[in-house]
């Protein structure tokens, strides 16, 4: 209990330590939060008027993708190449613990930046439907598949690679993960391979949960299927060293 | 009983054997150097024995268990040092002895440990920052920590300025003298000579020797002088006197195929001093084990 508390600890310390990945995680997602929320110049959805009613959702997903794929696929690709993973091996720490300690860590920043994005988007007057349990559902099994992709990632290209590839990645799912721009203002085909891809089915979910637009089981289904699929992935292709 | 002991090793990479039936042994409190070129097979024998590798054959135990299916087991009970990087980069050095003592169930003092392999001074900087030599000491430390009955020390020298390499001779010989086994690997001759009880020097995936320091020097060196001076003397002539064949082993080292007794050294110091040569040194009965060495591992 002991080492896996003080793993836990120590993963959430070099993260927070790293000025990249607060950046990434916190400072982006508020950024566009705040700019598109007070500068109209997105396209809305049918029936939303406030942008913010929109946004706040849809940059929760993003926070989502930030911290469980790309913070964590980055981190781990390092410390692998680093001999990180390696010398852990050779300590009683154990996988399963070192498992447990990032899953902990990676929910803990979820929910700093739930709070933050949460205050932000109220103080920009969002008013949040009464959808927390299946928003928090959908989070936690957006997480699942974000981390399998990350993962797998980590556990098989080089970490620059894994470096230029999540972030590459980030961009692409934030223009068609219906983050900042509505999924129906893509092209049909766009839409419909973006659908089932997990950022767009987290943001889905997220604004039928919180009440800024439409979701359906569809989307319920792609997040179960990521979040199955892509660890399962990941714990198959690993490669520790 | 041996702490260690493996018979007939087998590594392979694919289609590359890394090591071909490697034996070896060894106890509590004694220090044992795989001695070798690179690549001679001493990282993949170690990582076998650390359990990261999986043997293609051959019988391995440490501690009277398997590496591999013991994995969990032995890991409380050894230390490793990689031969390099193992620690997260961002991470201060304190801070990183402190998490791997949270490990273990009964842990050395994080900051006595510090202290003791020299780097209380630099315990709040983060690994990437330390030089060399600190970056090793360190891992040096968290291979420690957790008081292990056998410590497996990769290259644990190498790269590192001569005042950190006397601290990790030091707790190197600490930890033998307080019953710890500790198996290090080096390709540098001088450290094994000054800190192994037992040398296996490894070849090309073999064992080509194994004993203590002083058995590998007089081994199949008993019977002949070494001496330097200047290349290309008359060695024809130096061998009619002294009766004994005589070799330019290389320019200006010369073996003399007699046994060292005193007047067999008068008579070539005598003949030097007639043809005004300088001797530079003479070693008798004893190879050096560099000469050990490179005769045991010379490529063809």
């Amino acid at each position: 209990m002991r080492a896996l508390a003080a793993q836990t600890a120590a993963e959430l310390r070099l993260t927070l330590r790293r000025g990249e990945a607060v950046l990434l995680t916190i400072a982006i997602p508020v950024g566009l939060l705040a700019f598109f929320s007070t500068v109209k110049v997105l396209p809305l959805p049918a029936g939303v008027h406030r942008p913010v009613q929109f946004l706040a959702p849809g940059v929760l997903a993003l926070a989502v993708m930030s911290t469980a794929m790309v913070s964590l696929g980055i981190a781990t690709g390092f410390e692998r190449q680093y001999g990180v993973l390696k010398r852990l091996g050779a300590t009683p720490l154990g996988r399963p613990r070192l498992l447990a300690a990032k899953t902990v860590a990676v929910l803990a920043i979820e929910l700093l930046q739930v709070a933050v994005l949460v205050g932000v988007a109220l103080a920009l007057g969002w008013s949040p439907g009464p959808g927390e349990a299946p928003a928090a559902g959908a989070v936690i099994l957006a997480t699942a598949g974000f981390a399998g992709i990350g993962l797998t990632m980590a556990g098989a290209l080089r970490a620059e690679v894994t470096l230029a590839g999540a972030n590459a990645l980030y961009l692409i799912l934030l223009l068609i993960g219906g983050v900042v721009f509505p999924l129906g203002s893509l092209p049909t085909a766009l839409a419909d391979v973006a659908r089932a891809l997990p950022a767009a089915a987290l943001s889905d979910t997220l604004h039928a949960a919180l009440g800024g637009g439409r979701g359906g089981a569809g989307a319920w289904v792609a997040l179960a299927c990521w979040a199955v699929g892509a660890p399962a992935l990941a714990a198959v292709t690993f490669r520790w060293e | 009983m041996p702490v260690i002991e493996v018979e007939g090793l087998v590594v392979r990479y694919g289609d590359v054997v890394a090591v071909a039936g490697v034996d070896l042994t060894a106890d509590a409190g004694q220090i044992l150097t795989l001695l070798g070129p690179n690549g001679a097979g001493k990282t993949s024998t170690v990582e076998t024995l650390e359990g990261y590798r999986r043997r293609a054959a051959g019988r391995v135990s440490v501690l009277g268990l398997d590496p591999a299916a013991d994995h969990a087991a032995l890991t409380r009970r050894v230390g490793v040092m990689l031969q390099k990087g193992g620690i997260y980069p961002g991470m201060g050095a304190g801070e990183a002895v402190r998490l791997f003592a949270s490990y273990y169930d009964d842990p050395l003092d994080p900051t006595a440990l510090l202290e003791r392999v020299g780097l209380a001074g630099v315990a709040r900087t983060p690994w990437r920052r330390l030089s060399g030599g600190e970056q090793q000491r360190l891992s040096l430390a968290l291979a420690l920590v957790g008081r292990p009955q056998v410590a497996f020390l990769d290259e644990p020298t190498a790269g590192v300025d001569v005042q950190g390499r006397q601290v990790i001779r030091t707790v190197v010989r600490e930890l033998r003298d307080a019953g710890v086994c500790v198996v290090l690997t080096t390709h540098e001759l001088e450290e094994a000579e000054r800190l192994a009880d037992r040398i296996v020097i490894v070849d090309r995936g073999r064992v080509v020797a194994a004993g203590s320091p002083a058995e590998l020097l007089t081994a199949g060196g008993g019977r002949s002088i070494r001496f330097g001076a200047p290349a290309g003397i008359d060695v024809a002539a130096l061998a009619g006197r002294l009766g004994a064949a005589v070799t330019e082993v290389s320019p200006g080292d010369y073996e003399v195929a007699t046994e060292a007794t005193p007047a067999a050294v008068a008579a070539l110091t005598a003949w030097l001093a007639e043809h005004d040569l300088p001797l530079a040194d003479l070693r008798a009965g004893r190879e050096r084990l560099e000469d050990v060495f490179l005769r045991l591992t010379q490529r063809p």
